[in-house]
């Protein structure tokens, strides 16, 4: 990009006019349907401890703050302190994401719905995402029944050994897998997602090892698994949603397997939000809550196949 | 020789993979929204000129290869190598037909061609983007035919078989895009 052109947003003017009527339409969604807009911090003392996120530190008054990769502990809080349904509409921030669909400052919107489980909140994002994108095609499947349905695999049985092998089959890889997940993250993302096809595909029931902050229960076949569900438009990973955990030890449990992960691998390790165990601790009502990337949605509504068609400043010119 | 991290990786780098010189044609970042983080790469092997996928894990890196693309004026072939000078320092470089390649029917002596080095070698060589040659062989012209649109084939002084207008003869010289093959137009007489 030659430098003089550079001070010019990449995306259209037509394109930032629909990011203005989307987050209008966001706005009108949720006030038809009493589910309040709250702000928390975007600057925080605390960090993620997720395995895979990575936060932006920040200097405060002469120490490190956080950048927040998500609004979900300050929602949370707000949940235990009785706010109900909620959401927040803004900027999250993940450290080195950057490529065609990712930036490291993007729009973010994570809304929680009081009593609701991850099954009652699917209904929820099918409908906002057919709405916002007038697609009527919402198709749903078990996370088991995608790797069968698509690699003749059972992925919470399978073993290492079998993923290792489905791999080999599909993908041209660099390195030695060092797990299952790590295995089931590149079928699903490189095989799977691609293949999915046209229309809003809602996936729920994920492998345990990877519940991140949802409940862990057995399925149909008593094999347990995380409640968790991802929306997809056209294999554009969207939206991830938990029926959420509300166990104060388990939350304390994961939030310290997650630091010794970070540490056991040489990422850094910062303070992680004991306040939330401290809210579960007071009770949080039961709810279900989920997290969608606007950048992503505004792609699909303008047809773009980049990110920077849709940001005014992406991190190059920002 | 240095190394290159994923995050470092844009079309054009030129990196080691699997103990061959790779020229990077794609590099996307991709991760599942509560896994790891991946690049799925593309690289165009300098040798065989097969485009390979491959995935690796951000942060992974490669080390650069020792590839550089030089301005050098074709000399001559000697019946087995194809020989190269730099105008500069006249340094002279020999690369066998496996190096040359397609590129063998466009080279003409004195022309000015790319040629891709590796660990000082010649790897490959790409000719000039526009030629000129002169026509060896081809169909008696067709006069007052200039309109007309048809073509034949004509032999060049390298070898070449390029499709020209009817009207052209034996012993004109003609400008040809040496990437599609393509005839140009008649060169202009000195």
């Amino acid at each position: 990009m030659p430098e003089t052109s550079s001070w010019q947003p990449t995306a259209s003017l037509e394109n930032l006019r629909r990011r203005a009527t989307l987050l209008a339409d966001i706005r009108r969604f949720f006030a038809e349907r009493q589910v309040l807009e709250m702000e928390v911090p975007i600057l925080s003392r605390r960090a993620t401890s997720d395995p895979h996120i990575d936060s932006i530190i920040a200097d405060c008054s002469g120490a490190p703050a956080f950048l927040a990769t998500s609004p979900e502990f300050g929602l949370k809080r707000l949940l235990a302190a009785g706010i109900g349904d909620c959401y927040y509409l803004g900027k999250a921030f993940r450290n080195g994401e950057a490529g065609g669909r990712h930036n490291p400052e993007f729009t973010m919107l994570e809304w929680y719905r009081v009593g609701w489980d991850d099954h009652r909140l699917m209904i929820e994002v099918g409908e906002f995402l057919s709405w916002v994108l007038k697609i009527s095609h919402v198709r749903s499947y078990s996370y088991r029944a995608l790797f069968l349905q698509h690699l003749d695999v059972d992925p919470h049985r399978a073993s290492f050994e079998e993923l290792k092998a489905v791999l080999a089959r599909v993908l041209e890889i660099s390195f030695e897998p060092a797990g299952r997940d790590e295995c089931l993250d590149l079928l699903m993302s490189h095989h799977i997602e691609p293949a999915m096809g046209e229309g809003i595909t809602l996936v729920y029931d994920f492998p345990a090892s990877q519940a991140a902050l949802a409940r862990v229960e057995d399925d149909e076949l008593g094999v347990p698994v995380a409640r968790r569900f991802e929306a997809y438009v056209g294999g554009l990973e969207l939206a991830n949603g938990y029926w959420e955990l509300t166990d104060a030890p388990e939350q304390l449990r994961r939030f310290e397997a997650d630091q010794r992960y970070r540490e056991d691998n040489d990422k850094s390790v910062n303070p992680f939000e004991e306040r939330l165990v401290q809210a579960l601790e007071a009770g949080m009502p039961n709810c279900a809550g989920v997290a969608l990337g606007v950048d992503r949605l505004l792609m699909l509504a303008c047809g773009a196949a980049r990110i920077d068609e849709v940001i005014a400043f992406p991190i190059a010119r920002a | 020789m240095g190394t290159y991290s994923t995050n470092e990786f844009k079309g054009g780098l030129k990196v080691m993979l699997d103990g061959d010189p790779c020229s990077i044609v794609d590099n996307e970042f991709v991760k599942p929204g509560k896994g790891q983080a991946f690049n799925r790469v593309k690289l165009r092997n300098l040798k065989t000129g097969r485009v390979w996928e491959r995935t690796f894990r951000s942060g992974e890196s490669l080390e650069s290869a020792d590839v550089m693309d030089r301005d050098m004026e074709y000399l001559y072939n000697d019946g087995e190598f194809f020989h190269f000078m730099e105008p500069e320092t006249f340094e002279q470089h020999q690369a066998d037909a496996k190096a040359v390649g397609d590129a063998a029917k466009w080279l003409k002596e004195q022309d000015i061609c790319v040629v891709t080095l590796y660990n000082g070698a010649p790897l490959a060589v790409t000719p000039p983007n526009h030629v000129i040659l002169e026509i060896t062989d081809t169909d008696p012209g067709v006069r007052g035919d200039t309109a007309q649109g048809g073509t034949k084939p004509a032999t060049l002084a390298t070898g070449a078989v390029v499709k020209v207008p009817l009207f052209l003869e034996i012993g004109e010289t003609i400008k040809v895009d040496t990437r599609t093959g393509e005839y140009l137009g008649r060169a202009k007489e000195d």
